[in-house]
């Protein structure tokens, strides 16, 4: 049998508090293949905790444990800093929930999307500028001429999030995690970037996760989805069962969303059960 | 007809020079009556946040006008503005302080102001956007992204103001938060009469909470919808027909 993509098992992680550690991730187990995985959640329920843990991209004072993080049999857990480097960005590449504020704010776009080309691919400074302006293209950047010279603060809030995605995107890398990657952007262009996505996993026999509050979204686009709660997996569902969910927290996601062909009053707000997190504990 | 409480005349902003410039708002007007929720909707890029920035005066260079109840807003902007114009900006982030806790950001707008009772309207704002009091000991980085979203909205609620900008508050939240949010802004509203501007990609956030909605491509107002003309499919612009078929779509796919 050959090694899965990415093989995480009882991964655990507390951050230091006002009062000793607090647990944001009870130990939570999955396998990824070449496909599309999708993590749902409530807010702070820790998917990207998870998804900055496997990139080794946690705050040093935070405490790590698993008893396996390996990307093809390679442990992460135990890799040197420097190692992790030669992964990030190569063979790992995450599209980060706050773009604006996690792309460099002295350099410009462009610059930053050909330096992310250039780290992991040889190839002359032209040929770097050709794939980057065409990558903008692919994101569906109107007038990547302009776009490339601006920072990211001149970016909009849409334009800053499809600038992370093809600057990860253009290394070709193997694990692809993707933190709330069109969360700014509308149903038609998100659509779009999702295509753009998918092309590109599929045609490199990548893997992807997909990190995101939007079940419709990810009952879509995903194979598999895993709905986190409370820093633990409630359930993992094929991705076109999402909406036969059976957990009682998925089912009251379903229920909140506002409709769109007739008013209400006042939007359904879940009542939160603790028993929850008490009985997926062994 | 009585003064809106907000009205933007012919509202312009560009960026850049030559060949890199852009008309990021392109004479844009509305009008938001007090006790109104006033939505914008439009392509990623066509200038609503920068409407909005515009009106809070971060992009101080706009041609055209802000009125605040029929008076023009000072430039630059202050304190008495920003007691009655409050701002949830697009990036938590970069409202935020970096290095200060979470209770010291909501804290100085309460003693800038001079308000009294701050620890209960500290307690009340966090409760409001489902947040446990612990929080107030955070620094943002410590934060989950929709942790962060809501910090935000709280801290804008803290000083009541009479006009709240809000550019897409609630689109790092899973629907569940996203449904108190929504209903405490909305009955913050009802009560105290406030007067809202939302951007949102979100069709159903804005009719949820929207009465009129103005739809934005490449700097300009194409079109102005009420929320049952929205509903009932009702729009003339392409973009418009377009984003209601798919977010219909998007509803029955499950
Ligand atoms: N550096 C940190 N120090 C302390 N607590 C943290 C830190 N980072 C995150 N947390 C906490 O860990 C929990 C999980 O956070 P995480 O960012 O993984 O959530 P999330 O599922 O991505 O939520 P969202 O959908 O809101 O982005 C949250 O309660 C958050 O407050
Ligand atoms: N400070 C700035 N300098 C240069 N250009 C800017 C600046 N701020 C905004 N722009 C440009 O103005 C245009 C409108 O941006 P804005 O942020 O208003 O869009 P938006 O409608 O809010 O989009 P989104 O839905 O993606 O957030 C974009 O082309 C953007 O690049
Ligand atoms: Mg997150
Ligand atoms: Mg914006």
């Amino acid at each position: 049998m050959t090694d899965p993509l990415l093989e995480v098992r009882n991964l655990r992680v507390a951050y230091p508090s006002a009062h000793g550690y607090s647990d944001a991730l009870r130990g939570i187990s999955f396998t990824l293949g070449r496909e599309k995985l999708g993590i749902v959640g409530e807010s702070g329920s820790g998917k990207s905790t998870a998804g900055r843990a496997i990139m080794r991209l946690l705050p040093p004072k935070a405490r790590v444990t698993a008893d396996a993080l390996r990307l093809s049999g390679f442990d992460l857990l135990g890799a040197s800093e420097r190692q992790m480097r030669d992964i990030r960005g190569g063979r790992i590449a995450m599209i980060l929930q706050d773009p604006r504020y996690a792309l460099n704010p002295l350099k410009t776009v462009g610059a930053q999307i050909m330096e992310s080309y250039r780290i992991h691919i040889k190839g002359s400074r032209a040929e770097a500028r050709d794939r980057m302006l065409a990558m903008l293209e692919d994101v569906r950047i109107r007038d990547p001429q302009r776009v490339t010279g601006l920072y990211p603060h001149e970016l909009s809030g849409g334009m800053g999030q499809r600038v992370m995605i093809a600057m990860m995107l253009i290394p070709s890398p193997k694990l692809v995690i993707a933190d709330e990657p069109t969360s700014a952007l509308d149903v038609t262009v998100r659509g779009q970037i999702l295509d753009v996505l998918n092309e590109r996993v599929e045609a490199q026999g990548a893997g992807l996760i997909l990190i995101s509050h939007d079940l419709p979204l990810v009952s879509d686009f995903c194979d598999r989805v895993l709905v986190m709660y409370g820093g633990q997996i409630m359930e993992e569902l094929a991705a076109h069962d999402l909406s036969q969910a059976s957990h009682p927290y998925t089912i009251a996601l379903n229920a909140s969303l506002p409709p769109l062909d007739h008013a209400v009053d006042e939007l359904i707000v879940p009542e939160y059960d603790p028993t929850w997190l008490t009985e997926a504990t062994e | 007809m009585t003064t809106p409480s907000l009205e933007i005349v012919s509202l312009s902003v560009a960026f850049g020079h030559g060949r890199a410039s852009v008309q990021a708002v392109d004479k844009a007007s509305f009008r938001v009556a007090r006790g109104e929720a006033f939505g914008i909707i439009g392509e990623s890029g066509s200038g609503k946040s920068t409407i909005l920035r515009a009106i809070t005066g971060l992009h101080d260079g706009y041609d055209g006008d802000v009125l605040i109840n029929g008076n023009p807003a000072p430039r630059p902007r202050n304190r008495d503005f920003f007691k009655t114009v409050q701002m949830v900006f697009q990036d938590p982030y970069s409202s935020l302080h970096p290095r200060r806790m979470i209770r010291a950001t909501l804290m100085e707008p309460l003693e800038i102001y001079r308000l009294d009772r701050r620890e209960a309207r500290i307690a009340q704002v966090l409760l409001d956007v489902g947040l446990a009091p612990e929080f107030a000991y955070r620094y943002p980085h410590q934060l989950s992204g929709g942790q962060r979203q809501r910090v935000a909205v709280a801290r804008a609620l803290l000083l009541e103001p009479e006009i709240l900008l809000l550019d897409e508050p609630t689109s790092a939240l899973d629907v569940s938060v996203q449904a108190g949010v929504l209903n405490v802004l909305n009955a913050l509203r009802r009560a105290r009469g406030l007067s809202y501007v939302m951007v949102s990609h979100d069709l159903r956030v804005v009719a949820h909470m929207c009465s009129r909605i103005a739809v934005m491509t490449q700097g300009r107002i194409v079109e102005e919808l009420t929320v049952e003309d929205l509903r009932a499919q009702r729009a003339t612009q392409p973009y418009t027909r377009t984003l209601i078929a798919a977010s219909r779509a998007a509803v029955t796919a499950d």
